[in-house]
């Protein structure tokens, strides 16, 4: 095997790192912030649950979240596709998103109660429901306010990809598994070389929060 | 409620997967399987003068030989639940080199060596010689030597006791397990397409899913497969139709000639006097159609 089928051999594990992370991290975006308004609701069923949740997940180690996604699921019957592969690129974001989601709530928290309580009776008392005071008034300047730790958060979560290659999916890890087979003679050099491809997807990751940043975070 | 219960034996089955898959045995429990068959014992060769080769020598001075084998391949190099010695094929081949070499058993250590560390640690001396499954290649002699083969492994299918599946042919539309990055998953994924390809890090997890019925066949070598028949007898069954050709060596530091021919001869002695059958019959069971390897002395 030469150069270049490795360097291909590495760009689609690019590719299935890649694919993983950017469902995983709308999922995750999504259910983190639903959390978080969960987290600071009026209703305590609500505010329980998500705390439940948080403590629950957030806690648990991701290697047996995606355990349990992969191998419980399907005993469950759940499944979403004929194929294998594709199940288990599902079981592998469900457990992504499920994980992550704790985190991006927690983050998020922590930026709306930067948000002064007196914003959010003003809403109230110029008649915005609880929705519509959390959706227009506090999560947009609460979420300009964390985007440097969300950074971190997303940022882990694509490292944290690395685990679905245990799992059925073909990722930068099966790359260099599969390049380590076939080269036994250059182990070091492509453990080097696969830390050199998440360091770029990071640095690209970090150079658009970094811009995120300069534009949208609010100045105190 | 079925399913739930369905469920919490899955994360069960799953929790016994991650612990090694071990049957929890007790600590002492002599083989493979449980049988009461005695362990073969090889004769140690104290003449054994091993001064030309310098990692050898470094051993025997300090008195210990340190051997790279798996810790996770049933019948081959495992360690079962509840037990801190490896045992299996492999570990026979290591003891039974090392008493040629003049190494009493309590003088050979054991370190775990997974395929991305074999190279790394024959070259940094990490381990003196490694019996891991460890498949002859071109590449490979690039950097580490090779004494052996003691026995040349097929990729076979591991298949539920009723399957119909009898070779590699009736794969189209199956689903079929084996280790992430490993030959036998790249060789389904090139020659096989039909075949859908189901990788995990570790066989006990491809196991678990036999079981299951979630695949329908796990591949790798048959020595592996056969470790793991012998795990579930009655229930699985090794399809016994290899279709590559894996020579297994010892690896050996690069360059150090004495010790590979002191290496291969020790191998050779064990073939000619009987205990590499027995090792086998110990771990694998029995020797009918399974032929000795030539050495090759290259």
């Amino acid at each position: 095997m030469d150069f270049l089928q490795l360097i291909e051999m590495f760009l689609s594990g690019i590719w299935g790192t890649v694919k993983l992370f950017l469902i995983a991290l709308v999922g995750s975006l999504l259910l983190g912030t639903v959390l978080a308004g969960m987290r600071v609701s009026p209703t305590p069923v609500l505010r329980i649950a998500a705390s439940t949740y948080i403590n629950i997940v957030r806690n648990t180690p991701l290697t047996l979240v995606m355990f349990f996604c992969a191998f419980g699921l399907p005993f469950l019957d759940i499944r979403f596709g004929s194929t294998s592969s594709f199940n288990s690129f599902i079981y592998a974001t469900i457990a992504l998103t499920a994980y992550t989601a704790c985190f991006v709530a927690e983050t998020l928290k922590s930026g709306i109660s930067t948000i002064p309580v007196g914003q959010a009776e003003a809403a109230r008392a110029v008649g915005l429901t609880f929705g519509q005071t959390l959706g227009q008034v506090v999560l947009p300047q609460a979420f300009r306010t964390v985007i440097p730790p969300m950074g971190s958060v997303i940022i882990a979560m694509l490292k944290n990809t690395s685990i679905a290659s245990a799992f059925n999916n073909r990722e930068l890890i099966s790359a260099m598994r599969n390049a380590i087979e076939v080269r036994g003679d250059l182990v070091i050099p492509l453990l080097f070389g696969t830390a050199l491809a998440y360091l770029i997807l990071a640095l690209i990751l970090g150079r658009v929060f970094a811009y995120l940043e300069k534009k949208l975070v609010i100045l105190r | 409620m079925k399913n739930l219960k369905l469920s919490i034996a899955s994360v069960a089955i799953g929790m016994l997967a991650l612990s090694g898959c071990g049957q929890g045995g007790t600590p002492d429990a002599p083989a493979e399987g449980g049988d009461s068959k005695a362990a073969p014992e090889y004769t140690v060769n104290d003449k054994a003068d091993v001064s030309d080769s310098k990692t050898l020598k470094a051993a025997k001075d300090a008195g210990e030989l340190t051997i790279g084998v798996k810790k996770d391949q049933p019948g081959l190099g495992n360690v079962k639940a509840g037990s801190d010695q490896p045992e299996g094929f492999d570990i026979e081949i290591a003891k039974m080199v090392a008493a040629q070499l003049g190494f009493k058993p309590d003088q050979i250590k054991y370190t775990e060596t997974v395929s991305a560390n074999r190279e790394p640690f024959l070259q940094q001396g990490t381990v003196d010689m490694v019996v891991a499954t460890y498949t002859i290649n071109d590449e490979r002699k690039k950097v580490v030597d090779f004494a052996g083969p003691y026995y040349v492994a097929g990729q076979d299918l591991l298949v539920a006791e009723d399957s119909d599946i009898a070779g590699p042919e009736d794969l189209k539309g199956k689903k079929v397990c084996s280790v992430d990055g490993s030959t036998p998953a790249q060789n389904i994924k090139e020659k096989y397409k039909d075949a859908e390809l189901v990788t995990y890090d570790a066989y006990s997890k491809c196991v678990t899913d036999l079981q299951s019925g979630s695949v329908d066949a796990v591949t790798t070598d048959d020595a592996i497969l056969r470790g793991y028949a012998k795990q579930y007898e009655g229930e699985f069954k090794v399809v016994g139709k290899p279709f590559t050709e894996e020579p297994y060596g010892v690896g050996l530091p690069k360059g150090d000639k004495a010790m590979r021919d002191a290496v291969n001869d020790a191998l050779q002695e064990g073939m000619d006097d009987g205990d590499w059958k027995k090792a086998f019959e110990y771990t694998l069971g029995s020797t009918d159609g399974v032929d000795m390897p030539e050495i090759d002395r290259y």
